[in-house]
């Protein structure tokens, strides 16, 4: 990982904008050679826009150093807990990329894309059964606008049971993703947190005390952040609808139960998925992804605009849902993005999916038992597909912290595990293997952190130094949000 | 079609049947489904029905037939409302193809993601130029979720619970902002001019080039909204601005938009883009990923050295500090399809831009004045307009419509249900920097005879 060419000491401080010079171009652009129409008048138009001109090959190799001081899961092991890094299979980029999909236009008629809808309706089917609830809508574009999706639905079916006005509050357990109290808030919702038990589960009697006519949904991530699975969810499920609230799925750890347990089946009324978590979706440094929100009868009619349904005569096409929530996208979704994840569907099939779910579980309790006793486990159970360990330890005896533990591993080759998350976990260190690691590449996973233990104790100031061999050592943090610097500005080099 | 045969082991899924031995053996379990004891057992396996696994040739052929279920890529089609087919450079998939891009996570540890990170800083100073702001976000998921965003950042800083909307608006982004809007109690108004609004509206909102494709003069609007304290929402298509003129410079507090069309195909609209850029004063309000440039601690690498590096910065604002007072839900949002978007607007360059909407004004003016002289033809304009017109034919809108795709023709949007007099029966026709001119003949050569049939 390191930038090429001349001028690479300080790779960051010249942006494209320094790297250009005027008359330089990229790309060229046709004139016009018919009658020319007048522009409008000069009050509507803009004199210039500063922009950098480099030459074409200039351009790519720009992007490519910038690629270069980047880590993907190509690059290595990417065991970033809580966001399933696993292997991105090519054929999916490559079929995604097909030009009868790719150029469809959104507003094109069902006649026109059956193709695609196609595609969307097989998808939503398989989804269903994955999850046992069989109705679907593809259109959110991440998790967190499934979660919105989902909320959104509870608070219109309260509404048409006129109970949107007492029922106020939603319950979310203090391991949750920060997105699930933001989303309660984003629809007029207020949170109450629920304690996590020693267990690393939902405190059950807490639940119970709390759920009374003001609940509108508990929302659950199911496995939890801690990688464990919530036993009893099911009977929860019946505590909620007996109070009449609604149970909330968080499915981004869904790829640890991939055909083995149902949502449905479990009592939960509304789940959303991230399919470039399990579905193998690209993550591109932070999106797109695509965010399904799925649902039992009850609620099918609130589900956002659109779904995809197949007429008698087997034409697909999108419709609005009855009591539709409405849209939360312009168009219909990620488009691209179900296609690789329809694509990764038909390449694994149920045998495939069961095969990844398990395989994730086994390689997240390979990493637990080989882990063992060199960093503490909070919650010394089995887990699914992760498992958290805590650095309290070296920070309080050696003064190591997490964040140094993880920089250090940087220098192993390694993206760290995720770290500070879930909350509930001192200095947490967040590890989510995947099934598409190979044992030798868990081993070395390990092997590095128990190295990067020890060093702990005989050198601590190499961790507190740490990254030594990235692009870019630490960076001043608190400098950069005190006195924010977040564009390019003429004089800025 | 062959199927994969059942058991043996995935391309995707490298253990094998030893190393599964193996590892059970460490952890002290019989076998994998022992490590799924805490399920409840009665539900645990059930029957769930996919279709079979397919190898990769099969699979290749199968989603090549699903493509091929969809019209022809390549035929004249003339869908705009939203979408626009544009002339992309061909460096700008090559290059977010590369995987250290792609197949990287948001960029939690900045040591080892300044690829991701700086992209993304040179996507921010790009949207400021073009639109004219101080500060940008690193993307939010589409225009229209931007739009509801902003109505909300609206909201908040002047405390006031409705938004209005000028028409004509795109209809998507009118359901997206109501659906938003229920969410966090707000009201939304669509007026049909500035003068519908008062001093109960936290925001007015309008598009550059509005829904019908007429070019906008956003300074009286900004100024309207500031006469009655609220904040002014400009929603401008991107490639236009660059010809138009900044909406900043017209008066704009926050300024959202579409990025998709210069990313890549439309791609059925997603992934889509969504611009979020505002003033400086609004920048501990806003929605999303921001990312900062800053340096090296002193002391952060052993070397002494204090290099240029970026971060993910402001995060007090964002969901996973702030939890249920955070500024929004989002999280992982379109990183990828922002870097797209920043090379073709940079391969382009101030020249580039400026060119291709002016050939991309050019050739839809040519194409409406040929629409317009054939007989039975008219094009209602509204007002001076970029990419989009309407056309008005002999026959009604739908049936024209019809009589086009008949032809192997995509006609435009069918706008005939809209309130404004000059969309009454016309369908919207988009025509662009990428559209060919023989696509453009065999329009004209199909009105022609439709026109001659009616």
């Amino acid at each position: 990982m390191s930038g090429s060419g001349p001028g690479v000491a300080d790779f960051g401080a010249r942006l494209s904008f320094d790297r250009g010079e005027p008359g330089r171009r990229a790309v060229d652009v046709p004139s016009w050679a018919g009658e020319e129409a007048p522009l409008p008048d000069d009050r509507l138009l803009r004199e210039s826009v500063r922009l950098p001109e480099l030459s074409q090959g200039g351009l790519v190799r720009y992007y490519t150093a910038l690629s270069a001081r980047n880590y993907g899961i190509d690059s290595g092991t990417y065991p970033l807990g809580s966001c399933t890094m696993k292997y991105n299979p090519k054929v999916n980029d490559t079929v995604a990329s097909l030009f009868g999909f790719a150029r469809a236009h959104p507003q094109a008629p069902a006649e026109d894309v059956q193709g695609t809808l196609r595609i969307q309706l097989e998808l939503g089917n398989g989804l269903g059964e994955l999850t046992g609830l069989p109705n679907v809508s593809l259109a959110p574009a991440a998790g967190a606008h499934g979660e919105l999706a989902g909320v959104f639905m509870v608070a219109r079916a309260l509404e048409d049971r006129g109970e949107l006005e007492t029922r106020r509050r939603i319950l979310v357990p203090d391991s949750a993703h920060g997105t699930n109290p933001a989303t309660a808030a984003m629809a007029g919702f207020k949170v109450t947190q629920i304690p996590t038990g020693a267990d690393g589960s939902l405190d059950r009697a807490t639940i119970q005390r709390e759920l009374d006519e003001t609940v509108a949904a508990v929302m659950v991530t199911a496995p939890n952040t801690l990688g464990l699975w919530e036993r009893g969810i099911e009977e929860v499920a019946g505590l909620i609808h007996d109070a009449g609230g609604y149970l909330y799925g968080d499915g981004a750890n869904f790829n640890a139960i991939m055909g083995r347990v149902r949502f449905g089946d479990l009592g939960f009324d509304v789940v959303h998925l991230n399919l470039h978590k399990s579905f193998s979706t690209p993550h591109g440094g932070g999106g797109p992804g695509a965010g399904p929100v799925l649902c039992s009868e009850e609620l099918a009619p609130y589900l956002p605009t659109p779904v995809v349904e197949e007429d008698d005569d087997g034409l697909v096409r999108l419709v609005a849902p009855e009591r539709s929530i409405g849209r939360l996208q312009q168009f219909q979704g990620n488009a691209a993005v179900l296609v690789r994840a329809y694509a990764y569907m038909r390449a694994l099939g149920l045998d495939g999916l069961r095969a990844a779910s398990g395989q994730a579980v086994l390689n997240a309790n390979y990493v637990r038992a080989l882990l063992h006793g060199h960093y503490d486990l909070p919650y010394d159970r089995p887990v699914l597909h992760e498992v958290v360990f805590s650095g309290s330890r070296q920070r309080r005896e050696l003064g190591v912290r997490t964040y140094d533990i993880a920089k250090r591993l940087i220098d192993h080759g390694f993206h760290p595990p995720t770290v500070y998350f879930p909350l509930i976990v001192e200095e947490a260190l967040m590890i989510e293997p995947t099934e598409s690691e190979p044992p030798e590449a868990i081993e070395a996973l390990v092997e590095a952190l128990i190295s990067v233990a020890k060093e702990a104790e005989s050198d601590p100031d190499t961790l507190h130094h740490a990254p030594w061999t990235a692009p870019i050592g630490r960076l001043d943090e608190a400098t950069a949000a005190r006195r924010p610097v977040l564009r390019w500005q003429e004089d800025s080099e | 079609m062959s199927s994969r045969s059942s058991g043996s082991p995935h391309p995707y899924i490298p253990a094998t049947g030893a190393d599964r031995a193996r590892m059970l053996e460490r952890i002290g379990a019989p076998d994998v489904g022992a490590l799924f004891a805490d399920l409840p057992a009665a539900m645990r396996d059930p029957a769930i029905h996919l279709p079979p696994a397919l190898p990769e040739p099969e699979l290749i052929a199968l989603m090549e037939e699903l493509a091929g279920a969809n019209a022809d890529p390549w035929r004249p089609d003339f869908l705009g409302a939203g979408a626009y087919r544009r002339s992309i450079p061909v460096i700008t998939a090559f290059l977010i193809g590369r995987s250290e891009f792609a197949t990287s996570y948001t960029p939690y540890q900045p040591e080892i993601s300044q690829g991701t990170l700086q992209a993304a800083f040179e996507y921010q100073s790009v949207v400021c130029e073009l639109t004219g702001m101080d500060v940008s976000n690193a993307g939010l998921y589409d225009v229209a979720s931007a739009t509801a965003e902003a109505c909300l950042l609206a909201a908040r800083v002047t405390k006031r619970r409705i938004v209005a909307l000028l028409e004509p608006i795109h209809p998507g982004t009118v359901e997206v902002v109501r659906a938003y809007a229920r969410g966090a109690g707000l009201r939304v108004d669509t007026v049909p001019s500035p003068e519908a609004i008062g001093e109960e509206h936290a925001c007015l909102v309008a598009q550059q080039p509005d829904f019908l494709g007429t070019i906008v003069d956003l300074e009286p609007l900004a100024a309207a909204a500031h006469g009655v304290g609220a904040l002014f929402v400009a929603v401008a298509d991107p490639f236009a601005l660059g010809l138009l003129r900044a909406p900043g410079d017209a008066g704009a507090d926050i300024v959202t938009g579409e990025g998709r069309d210069l990313a890549g195909p439309p791609n059925y609209g997603g992934p889509s883009l969504g611009l979020f850029a505002a003033r400086t004063k609004y920048l501990r309000q806003m929605p999303g990923r921001i990312v900062g440039r800053t340096r090296e601690l002193a002391d952060g690498n052993g070397r002494g050295e204090e290099r240029t590096g970026y971060v993910l910065t402001l995060q007090a604002r964002e969901q996973f500090i702030r939890r249920e007072r955070a500024t929004s839900n989002v999280s992982t949002a379109q990183a990828l399809i922002a870097v797209a978007f920043t090379i073709t607007v940079q391969a382009l360059g101030p020249n580039g831009m400026r060119e291709s909407a002016v050939l991309c004004y050019q050739r839809a003016h040519d194409a409406a004045s040929r629409i317009a002289a054939l007989p039975g033809y008219e094009t209602p304009e509204r007002g001076p307009w970029f990419q989009e017109f309407l056309v008005r034919g002999p026959i009604p809108a739908a049936e024209l419509a019809a009589r086009l795709a008949a032809r192997g023709i995509g006609a435009g949007l069918d706008v005939s249900a809209r309130p404004e007099p000059e969309a009454r029966d016309a369908l919207l026709f988009a025509v662009t920097e990428a559209t060919p001119e023989a696509h453009v003949d065999a329009l004209i050569g199909a009105l022609a005879e439709i026109g001659g049939e009616a």
